[in-house]
Protein backbone atom coordinates (compact mmCIF):
# COMPACT_ATOMS: atom_id res chain seq x y z
CA UNK A 1 0.00 0.00 0.00
CA UNK A 2 1.55 3.50 -0.74
CA UNK A 3 1.46 6.53 1.34
CA UNK A 4 -0.66 9.62 0.34
CA UNK A 5 1.16 11.08 -2.81
CA UNK A 6 3.68 13.48 -1.31
CA UNK A 7 3.47 17.31 -2.98
CA UNK A 8 6.84 17.12 -4.89
CA UNK A 9 7.94 19.65 -7.98
CA UNK A 10 6.10 21.74 -9.94
CA UNK A 11 6.61 21.61 -13.64
CA UNK A 12 8.48 24.74 -13.34
CA UNK A 13 10.40 23.54 -10.20
CA UNK A 14 11.72 20.51 -12.20
CA UNK A 15 12.70 22.74 -14.77
CA UNK A 16 14.98 24.51 -12.33
CA UNK A 17 16.42 21.52 -11.32
CA UNK A 18 17.80 20.82 -14.57
CA UNK A 19 18.94 24.30 -15.70
CA UNK A 20 20.88 23.78 -12.12
CA UNK A 21 22.64 20.31 -13.96
CA UNK A 22 23.55 22.30 -17.00
CA UNK A 23 27.32 23.71 -17.43
CA UNK A 24 27.79 27.07 -18.39
CA UNK A 25 28.88 26.95 -22.05
CA UNK A 26 26.92 23.62 -23.06
CA UNK A 27 25.33 23.22 -26.22
CA UNK A 28 21.77 21.23 -25.13
CA UNK A 29 18.73 20.33 -27.02
CA UNK A 30 15.37 20.77 -25.39
CA UNK A 31 12.76 17.80 -26.64
CA UNK A 32 8.76 19.59 -27.22
CA UNK A 33 6.96 19.57 -24.23
CA UNK A 34 8.04 19.52 -20.50
CA UNK A 35 11.95 20.41 -21.40
CA UNK A 36 10.87 23.51 -23.10
CA UNK A 37 10.17 25.44 -19.83
CA UNK A 38 14.13 24.50 -18.74
CA UNK A 39 14.98 27.26 -21.25
CA UNK A 40 13.45 29.42 -19.02
CA UNK A 41 14.93 28.61 -15.96
CA UNK A 42 18.75 28.91 -16.89
CA UNK A 43 20.15 31.61 -14.87
CA UNK A 44 21.84 34.47 -16.53
CA UNK A 45 25.34 34.02 -15.40
CA UNK A 46 25.43 31.17 -17.66
CA UNK A 47 25.82 30.85 -21.46
CA UNK A 48 23.99 27.86 -22.75
CA UNK A 49 23.47 27.26 -26.19
CA UNK A 50 20.02 25.80 -27.20
CA UNK A 51 20.04 23.78 -30.83
CA UNK A 52 16.55 22.85 -32.51
CA UNK A 53 16.72 20.60 -34.91
CA UNK A 54 14.99 22.26 -37.44
CA UNK A 55 18.20 23.95 -37.88
CA UNK A 56 18.72 26.80 -35.48
CA UNK A 57 21.87 26.87 -32.87
CA UNK A 58 21.60 30.10 -30.37
CA UNK A 59 17.27 29.73 -30.12
CA UNK A 60 15.97 32.27 -28.06
CA UNK A 61 12.72 33.18 -26.39
CA UNK A 62 9.36 33.38 -28.25
CA UNK A 63 8.86 36.84 -29.53
CA UNK A 64 6.46 39.57 -28.41
CA UNK A 65 2.60 38.98 -29.71
CA UNK A 66 2.58 40.72 -33.32
CA UNK A 67 6.40 39.86 -34.04
CA UNK A 68 6.16 36.35 -34.60
CA UNK A 69 7.96 34.71 -37.95
CA UNK A 70 6.67 32.03 -39.73
CA UNK A 71 9.86 30.97 -40.86
CA UNK A 72 11.49 31.45 -37.36
CA UNK A 73 10.38 28.41 -35.31
CA UNK A 74 11.53 25.82 -33.36
CA UNK A 75 10.84 21.98 -33.48
CA UNK A 76 7.76 22.49 -32.13
CA UNK A 77 6.48 24.64 -34.94
CA UNK A 78 6.02 27.15 -32.42
CA UNK A 79 7.62 31.05 -33.50
CA UNK A 80 10.81 31.58 -31.44
CA UNK A 81 14.24 34.46 -31.98
CA UNK A 82 17.67 33.99 -32.47
CA UNK A 83 20.56 35.26 -29.74
CA UNK A 84 23.28 36.65 -31.00
CA UNK A 85 25.63 34.37 -31.61
CA UNK A 86 23.16 32.49 -33.58
CA UNK A 87 23.36 30.18 -36.77
CA UNK A 88 21.04 29.04 -39.37
CA UNK A 89 22.10 25.62 -40.99
CA UNK A 90 19.75 22.72 -43.20
CA UNK A 91 18.93 18.98 -41.75
CA UNK A 92 21.85 17.42 -42.18
CA UNK A 93 24.65 19.84 -40.30
CA UNK A 94 21.91 20.02 -37.54
CA UNK A 95 21.90 16.54 -37.10
CA UNK A 96 25.87 15.70 -37.72
CA UNK A 97 25.72 17.88 -34.75
CA UNK A 98 23.36 15.33 -32.75
CA UNK A 99 24.28 11.92 -34.17
CA UNK A 100 27.93 13.46 -34.54
CA UNK A 101 28.24 13.50 -30.65
CA UNK A 102 28.31 17.46 -30.68
CA UNK A 103 25.62 18.42 -28.47
CA UNK A 104 26.26 17.90 -24.61
CA UNK A 105 22.92 17.64 -23.13
CA UNK A 106 18.96 16.59 -24.63
CA UNK A 107 16.38 17.14 -22.08
CA UNK A 108 13.26 15.00 -23.24
CA UNK A 109 10.01 13.49 -22.21
CA UNK A 110 8.54 10.27 -21.68
CA UNK A 111 6.20 7.54 -21.24
CA UNK A 112 8.39 4.79 -19.64
CA UNK A 113 12.22 5.18 -18.80
CA UNK A 114 13.45 1.77 -17.83
CA UNK A 115 16.07 0.74 -14.82
CA UNK A 116 18.34 -0.40 -17.72
CA UNK A 117 17.99 2.92 -19.28
CA UNK A 118 15.46 1.83 -22.58
CA UNK A 119 13.58 4.86 -23.12
CA UNK A 120 9.76 4.95 -24.91
CA UNK A 121 8.68 8.19 -25.44
CA UNK A 122 7.31 8.35 -29.27
CA UNK A 123 4.51 6.19 -29.47
CA UNK A 124 1.53 4.15 -27.33
CA UNK A 125 1.67 1.85 -29.32
CA UNK A 126 -2.23 2.11 -30.07
CA UNK A 127 -4.62 4.11 -32.56
CA UNK A 128 -2.79 7.15 -32.94
CA UNK A 129 -0.45 8.19 -36.81
CA UNK A 130 2.72 7.09 -35.11
CA UNK A 131 5.54 10.23 -35.53
CA UNK A 132 8.84 9.90 -34.21
CA UNK A 133 10.64 12.91 -35.27
CA UNK A 134 13.80 13.37 -33.96
CA UNK A 135 13.89 11.42 -30.96
CA UNK A 136 15.21 8.14 -32.39
CA UNK A 137 18.34 10.36 -33.36
CA UNK A 138 18.39 12.41 -29.98
CA UNK A 139 19.12 9.38 -27.57
CA UNK A 140 21.23 7.90 -30.07
CA UNK A 141 24.03 10.65 -30.48
CA UNK A 142 23.66 13.59 -27.66
CA UNK A 143 26.50 13.14 -24.83
CA UNK A 144 24.04 13.04 -21.98
CA UNK A 145 20.51 12.22 -22.50
CA UNK A 146 18.19 13.29 -19.28
CA UNK A 147 14.99 13.07 -18.89
CA UNK A 148 12.10 14.97 -17.47
CA UNK A 149 8.49 14.20 -16.44
CA UNK A 150 6.00 12.98 -13.67
CA UNK A 151 7.48 9.92 -11.46
CA UNK A 152 3.81 8.81 -11.88
CA UNK A 153 1.40 8.76 -15.18
CA UNK A 154 -2.06 10.98 -14.22
CA UNK A 155 -3.48 7.90 -13.66
CA UNK A 156 -0.45 7.15 -10.84
CA UNK A 157 0.99 4.32 -13.23
CA UNK A 158 5.17 4.78 -12.22
CA UNK A 159 6.79 5.69 -15.41
CA UNK A 160 10.20 4.51 -14.14
CA UNK A 161 9.60 0.73 -14.54
CA UNK A 162 11.48 -2.93 -15.34
CA UNK A 163 10.77 -3.12 -18.73
CA UNK A 164 9.09 -0.66 -21.14
CA UNK A 165 5.60 -1.78 -22.59
CA UNK A 166 5.75 0.99 -24.77
CA UNK A 167 7.46 0.79 -28.19
CA UNK A 168 10.89 2.07 -27.48
CA UNK A 169 12.64 5.57 -28.93
CA UNK A 170 16.32 3.82 -27.66
CA UNK A 171 18.10 1.40 -25.62
CA UNK A 172 20.27 1.65 -22.74
CA UNK A 173 20.16 5.69 -23.60
CA UNK A 174 19.22 7.58 -20.63
CA UNK A 175 21.75 8.90 -17.96
CA UNK A 176 19.59 10.60 -15.62
CA UNK A 177 15.33 11.30 -14.83
CA UNK A 178 14.30 14.30 -13.54
CA UNK A 179 10.76 14.06 -11.51
CA UNK A 180 8.34 15.74 -9.23
CA UNK A 181 9.89 13.48 -6.56
CA UNK A 182 13.53 12.72 -7.65
CA UNK A 183 16.78 13.21 -9.17
CA UNK A 184 17.64 9.55 -10.74
CA UNK A 185 20.44 8.23 -12.36
CA UNK A 186 20.34 5.38 -14.40
CA UNK A 187 23.27 2.96 -13.36
CA UNK A 188 24.57 -0.32 -13.41
CA UNK A 189 22.43 -0.87 -10.39
CA UNK A 190 19.87 0.14 -11.97
CA UNK A 191 17.63 3.42 -10.79
CA UNK A 192 19.78 5.47 -8.52
CA UNK A 193 18.43 8.84 -6.14
CA UNK A 194 20.63 11.09 -6.15
CA UNK A 195 18.35 14.27 -4.73
CA UNK A 196 15.39 14.24 -3.46
CA UNK A 197 12.76 16.82 -3.73
CA UNK A 198 12.12 18.55 -0.02
CA UNK A 199 9.75 16.43 1.66
CA UNK A 200 10.28 13.45 -0.05
CA UNK A 201 11.27 10.59 1.38
CA UNK A 202 13.22 7.43 -0.44
CA UNK A 203 10.54 5.24 0.51
CA UNK A 204 8.31 7.43 -1.27
CA UNK A 205 9.82 6.94 -4.14
CA UNK A 206 10.42 3.40 -4.08
CA UNK A 207 6.46 3.15 -3.63
CA UNK A 208 6.11 4.91 -7.04
CA UNK A 209 8.62 3.22 -8.75
CA UNK A 210 7.98 0.06 -10.70
CA UNK A 211 11.35 -1.47 -9.86
CA UNK A 212 14.51 -1.37 -7.55
CA UNK A 213 15.78 1.64 -6.28
CA UNK A 214 19.16 2.23 -4.37
CA UNK A 215 20.42 5.01 -2.55
CA UNK A 216 22.92 7.16 -4.35
CA UNK A 217 22.90 10.29 -2.54
CA UNK A 218 25.37 12.69 -1.21
CA UNK A 219 26.74 10.55 1.67
CA UNK A 220 24.96 7.17 0.91
CA UNK A 221 27.40 4.19 0.96
CA UNK A 222 27.29 3.61 -2.97
CA UNK A 223 29.25 4.72 -5.46
CA UNK A 224 28.30 7.06 -8.15
CA UNK A 225 29.45 5.25 -11.39
CA UNK A 226 27.81 7.15 -14.40
CA UNK A 227 30.78 9.37 -14.73
CA UNK A 228 28.81 13.10 -14.01
CA UNK A 229 30.03 15.37 -11.70
CA UNK A 230 28.12 15.05 -8.39
CA UNK A 231 25.46 18.00 -8.53
CA UNK A 232 24.63 20.30 -5.95
CA UNK A 233 24.10 19.92 -2.57
CA UNK A 234 21.07 21.70 -2.08
CA UNK A 235 18.01 20.94 -4.22
CA UNK A 236 16.59 23.81 -5.24
CA UNK A 237 17.61 27.49 -5.82
CA UNK A 238 14.41 28.88 -5.34
CA UNK A 239 13.34 26.27 -2.35
CA UNK A 240 15.11 29.34 -0.01
CA UNK A 241 12.60 31.70 -1.24
CA UNK A 242 9.24 30.20 -1.96
CA UNK B 1 23.68 30.41 -71.72
CA UNK B 2 22.29 29.33 -68.48
CA UNK B 3 18.86 30.31 -68.05
CA UNK B 4 16.68 28.15 -65.13
CA UNK B 5 14.33 30.83 -65.08
CA UNK B 6 10.41 29.53 -65.81
CA UNK B 7 7.51 31.55 -66.79
CA UNK B 8 5.87 30.20 -64.03
CA UNK B 9 4.67 27.86 -61.66
CA UNK B 10 2.33 25.89 -64.02
CA UNK B 11 5.27 26.02 -66.92
CA UNK B 12 7.74 24.83 -63.94
CA UNK B 13 5.92 21.52 -62.79
CA UNK B 14 4.19 20.61 -66.32
CA UNK B 15 5.99 17.29 -66.74
CA UNK B 16 5.65 15.68 -63.48
CA UNK B 17 4.46 12.52 -63.96
CA UNK B 18 1.83 9.84 -62.23
CA UNK B 19 3.65 7.57 -59.67
CA UNK B 20 6.70 9.87 -59.43
CA UNK B 21 8.45 10.71 -56.49
CA UNK B 22 7.93 14.32 -55.24
CA UNK B 23 10.23 15.37 -52.68
CA UNK B 24 8.63 18.85 -50.31
CA UNK B 25 10.50 21.28 -48.79
CA UNK B 26 9.91 22.51 -45.29
CA UNK B 27 9.40 21.67 -41.69
CA UNK B 28 5.99 22.65 -40.96
CA UNK B 29 5.04 25.55 -42.95
CA UNK B 30 8.55 26.74 -43.12
CA UNK B 31 9.74 26.67 -46.03
CA UNK B 32 7.13 24.59 -47.97
CA UNK B 33 6.66 26.20 -51.63
CA UNK B 34 3.32 26.47 -51.56
CA UNK B 35 2.60 28.10 -54.91
CA UNK B 36 4.40 24.74 -56.48
CA UNK B 37 2.33 22.36 -54.46
CA UNK B 38 -0.94 24.47 -55.93
CA UNK B 39 0.78 24.09 -59.38
CA UNK B 40 1.12 20.21 -58.45
CA UNK B 41 -2.48 19.82 -57.45
CA UNK B 42 -3.86 21.78 -60.60
CA UNK B 43 -1.54 19.78 -63.21
CA UNK B 44 -2.99 16.93 -61.25
CA UNK B 45 -0.34 13.94 -61.12
CA UNK B 46 -1.29 11.03 -58.75
CA UNK B 47 -0.31 8.48 -56.90
CA UNK B 48 2.37 10.53 -55.87
CA UNK B 49 5.16 8.98 -53.38
CA UNK B 50 6.12 12.32 -51.47
CA UNK B 51 8.77 12.60 -49.43
CA UNK B 52 8.55 15.62 -46.33
CA UNK B 53 9.23 15.58 -42.89
CA UNK B 54 5.83 16.50 -42.19
CA UNK B 55 2.04 15.23 -43.92
CA UNK B 56 0.60 18.74 -43.87
CA UNK B 57 -1.26 21.47 -41.90
CA UNK B 58 -4.21 22.85 -42.26
CA UNK B 59 -6.02 22.96 -45.28
CA UNK B 60 -3.77 24.34 -48.21
CA UNK B 61 -0.12 23.19 -49.33
CA UNK B 62 0.67 19.31 -48.83
CA UNK B 63 -2.46 19.07 -46.80
CA UNK B 64 -4.49 20.25 -50.15
CA UNK B 65 -2.39 17.93 -52.07
CA UNK B 66 -3.03 15.14 -49.35
CA UNK B 67 -6.62 15.82 -49.77
CA UNK B 68 -6.90 15.84 -53.26
CA UNK B 69 -6.24 11.47 -52.89
CA UNK B 70 -3.13 12.40 -54.74
CA UNK B 71 -0.59 10.95 -52.69
CA UNK B 72 -0.43 7.28 -52.49
CA UNK B 73 2.59 7.23 -49.59
CA UNK B 74 4.27 9.40 -47.57
CA UNK B 75 7.71 8.96 -46.55
CA UNK B 76 8.13 11.70 -43.39
CA UNK B 77 9.42 11.54 -39.71
CA UNK B 78 6.77 13.44 -38.22
CA UNK B 79 3.13 12.91 -39.78
CA UNK B 80 1.19 14.02 -37.45
CA UNK B 81 0.06 18.10 -36.94
CA UNK B 82 -2.22 19.52 -34.15
CA UNK B 83 -4.13 21.55 -36.36
CA UNK B 84 -4.65 19.17 -39.46
CA UNK B 85 -6.51 15.35 -39.89
CA UNK B 86 -6.31 15.31 -43.63
CA UNK B 87 -3.61 12.68 -43.28
CA UNK B 88 -4.68 10.74 -40.00
CA UNK B 89 -8.02 10.53 -41.48
CA UNK B 90 -6.66 9.03 -45.02
CA UNK B 91 -3.76 6.69 -42.98
CA UNK B 92 -6.81 5.28 -40.59
CA UNK B 93 -8.81 4.33 -43.99
CA UNK B 94 -5.59 2.61 -45.37
CA UNK B 95 -6.07 5.14 -48.06
CA UNK B 96 -2.52 6.02 -47.63
CA UNK B 97 0.64 4.30 -46.88
CA UNK B 98 3.47 5.66 -44.59
CA UNK B 99 6.98 5.23 -44.53
CA UNK B 100 8.31 6.25 -41.21
CA UNK B 101 11.81 7.41 -40.83
CA UNK B 102 13.57 8.90 -37.83
CA UNK B 103 14.39 13.14 -38.92
CA UNK B 104 17.98 12.66 -38.81
CA UNK B 105 17.94 9.06 -40.91
CA UNK B 106 15.81 10.97 -43.20
CA UNK B 107 17.87 14.07 -44.14
CA UNK B 108 21.24 11.41 -44.24
CA UNK B 109 19.02 9.38 -46.68
CA UNK B 110 18.10 12.26 -49.26
CA UNK B 111 21.71 13.78 -48.42
CA UNK B 112 23.23 10.08 -49.17
CA UNK B 113 21.43 9.85 -52.57
CA UNK B 114 22.85 13.50 -53.68
CA UNK B 115 26.02 12.51 -53.27
CA UNK B 116 26.19 8.57 -54.54
CA UNK B 117 26.23 6.79 -51.68
CA UNK B 118 23.78 4.14 -51.86
CA UNK B 119 23.31 3.21 -48.39
CA UNK B 120 25.35 3.26 -44.99
CA UNK B 121 25.02 2.36 -41.73
CA UNK B 122 23.83 4.28 -38.47
CA UNK B 123 23.06 3.73 -34.97
CA UNK B 124 19.74 5.68 -34.89
CA UNK B 125 16.35 3.34 -34.33
CA UNK B 126 18.02 0.29 -33.22
CA UNK B 127 16.43 -2.26 -31.33
CA UNK B 128 13.19 -0.29 -31.96
CA UNK B 129 10.58 -1.12 -34.02
CA UNK B 130 11.68 1.54 -37.13
CA UNK B 131 14.52 -1.28 -37.46
CA UNK B 132 12.53 -3.98 -38.42
CA UNK B 133 13.63 -6.18 -41.80
CA UNK B 134 16.99 -3.99 -41.70
CA UNK B 135 20.29 -5.42 -42.33
CA UNK B 136 22.17 -4.94 -38.63
CA UNK B 137 26.52 -4.59 -38.78
CA UNK B 138 28.89 -4.21 -35.36
CA UNK B 139 30.95 -1.47 -35.54
CA UNK B 140 33.32 -1.30 -32.52
CA UNK B 141 30.74 -1.80 -29.71
CA UNK B 142 27.69 -0.46 -31.48
CA UNK B 143 25.45 -1.51 -33.90
CA UNK B 144 23.99 0.06 -36.81
CA UNK B 145 21.46 -0.05 -39.58
CA UNK B 146 21.70 -0.22 -42.62
CA UNK B 147 19.73 2.28 -44.28
CA UNK B 148 19.52 3.05 -48.25
CA UNK B 149 19.49 6.23 -49.97
CA UNK B 150 16.32 8.13 -51.06
CA UNK B 151 16.20 9.87 -54.19
CA UNK B 152 13.37 11.66 -55.81
CA UNK B 153 12.10 12.18 -59.61
CA UNK B 154 11.20 16.09 -58.69
CA UNK B 155 11.96 18.42 -54.97
CA UNK B 156 9.98 21.02 -54.91
CA UNK B 157 11.64 23.85 -52.50
CA UNK B 158 11.39 27.48 -51.36
CA UNK B 159 14.56 29.85 -51.37
CA UNK B 160 14.56 33.16 -50.01
CA UNK B 161 16.72 34.41 -53.31
CA UNK B 162 17.39 32.71 -56.73
CA UNK B 163 19.73 33.83 -59.83
CA UNK B 164 19.04 32.65 -63.47
CA UNK B 165 21.71 29.98 -62.52
CA UNK B 166 20.17 28.42 -59.45
CA UNK B 167 22.26 29.64 -56.69
CA UNK B 168 20.11 29.88 -53.49
CA UNK B 169 19.85 31.56 -50.45
CA UNK B 170 17.10 30.47 -47.71
CA UNK B 171 15.61 32.85 -44.96
CA UNK B 172 16.14 31.64 -41.03
CA UNK B 173 14.38 27.77 -40.57
CA UNK B 174 12.86 27.65 -44.15
CA UNK B 175 16.36 25.74 -45.30
CA UNK B 176 15.80 22.82 -43.36
CA UNK B 177 15.37 19.89 -45.71
CA UNK B 178 15.78 22.17 -49.18
CA UNK B 179 18.89 22.28 -49.56
CA UNK B 180 19.61 18.39 -49.50
CA UNK B 181 16.33 17.55 -51.77
CA UNK B 182 18.15 20.25 -54.31
CA UNK B 183 20.85 17.41 -54.40
CA UNK B 184 19.08 14.27 -54.32
CA UNK B 185 16.15 15.00 -57.38
CA UNK B 186 16.53 14.40 -60.99
CA UNK B 187 14.45 17.32 -61.48
CA UNK B 188 15.03 20.46 -58.89
CA UNK B 189 12.35 22.99 -58.84
CA UNK B 190 12.84 26.35 -56.97
CA UNK B 191 10.05 28.84 -55.83
CA UNK B 192 11.80 32.31 -54.92
CA UNK B 193 10.77 35.45 -53.37
CA UNK B 194 13.69 37.38 -55.32
CA UNK B 195 14.89 36.63 -58.44
CA UNK B 196 18.12 38.47 -58.49
CA UNK B 197 20.28 39.57 -61.13
CA UNK B 198 23.24 37.91 -61.62
CA UNK B 199 26.09 38.40 -59.57
CA UNK B 200 23.91 39.53 -57.04
CA UNK B 201 24.21 36.95 -54.82
CA UNK B 202 27.59 36.93 -52.63
CA UNK B 203 29.61 33.75 -53.95
CA UNK B 204 30.63 33.10 -49.95
CA UNK B 205 26.81 32.61 -48.95
CA UNK B 206 25.18 30.95 -51.53
CA UNK B 207 23.90 27.30 -49.59
CA UNK B 208 22.75 25.80 -52.77
CA UNK B 209 25.08 26.20 -55.79
CA UNK B 210 23.27 25.95 -59.08
CA UNK B 211 24.54 22.95 -60.40
CA UNK B 212 21.74 21.27 -58.05
CA UNK B 213 18.61 23.28 -59.74
CA UNK B 214 16.99 23.16 -62.71
CA UNK B 215 13.99 25.39 -62.46
CA UNK B 216 13.04 28.91 -60.77
CA UNK B 217 10.32 30.56 -60.23
CA UNK B 218 9.40 33.67 -58.53
CA UNK B 219 6.86 33.85 -56.11
CA UNK B 220 3.51 35.65 -57.50
CA UNK B 221 2.61 36.46 -53.66
CA UNK B 222 5.81 37.74 -52.67
CA UNK B 223 6.12 41.39 -52.48
CA UNK B 224 9.39 41.56 -53.56
CA UNK B 225 9.72 41.68 -57.13
CA UNK B 226 13.16 42.37 -58.00
CA UNK B 227 17.12 42.74 -56.12
CA UNK B 228 17.24 45.65 -54.46
CA UNK B 229 20.32 47.96 -56.64
CA UNK B 230 23.52 47.70 -54.53
CA UNK B 231 25.06 44.91 -52.13
CA UNK B 232 24.87 41.31 -51.75
CA UNK B 233 21.27 40.25 -50.93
Amino acid sequence: MTSSMPRGLTRTQIAERVALDIPDGAYVNLGIGMPEIVAQCIPDEKEVILHTENGLLGMGPPPPAGEEDPELINAGKRPVTTVPGASFFHHVDSFAMIRGGHLDICVLGALEVAANGDLANWSTGTGAVPAVGGAMDLVTGVKAVYVMAGHCTREGEPKLVTECRYPLTGKAVVDRVYTDLAVIDITSQGFAVRDLAPGVTLSDVAERTAAPVVDARRGSHLVDDTGFQSGPSSFLKSEAST
Amino acid sequence: MIDKRCADAAAAVHDIRDGATVMIGGFGEAGSPTELIDALIEQGASELTVVSNNAGSGTTGLAALIAAGRVSKMVCSYPRSADSEVFAELYRAGRIALELVPQGTLAERIRAAGAGIPAFYTPTAIGTILAQSKPVRRFGDRECLLEHALSGDVALIKAKAADRHGNLIYNKTARNFSPLMAMAADTTVVQASIVAAPGSLDPETVVTPGIFVDRVVREERSPQASSPGVGWL
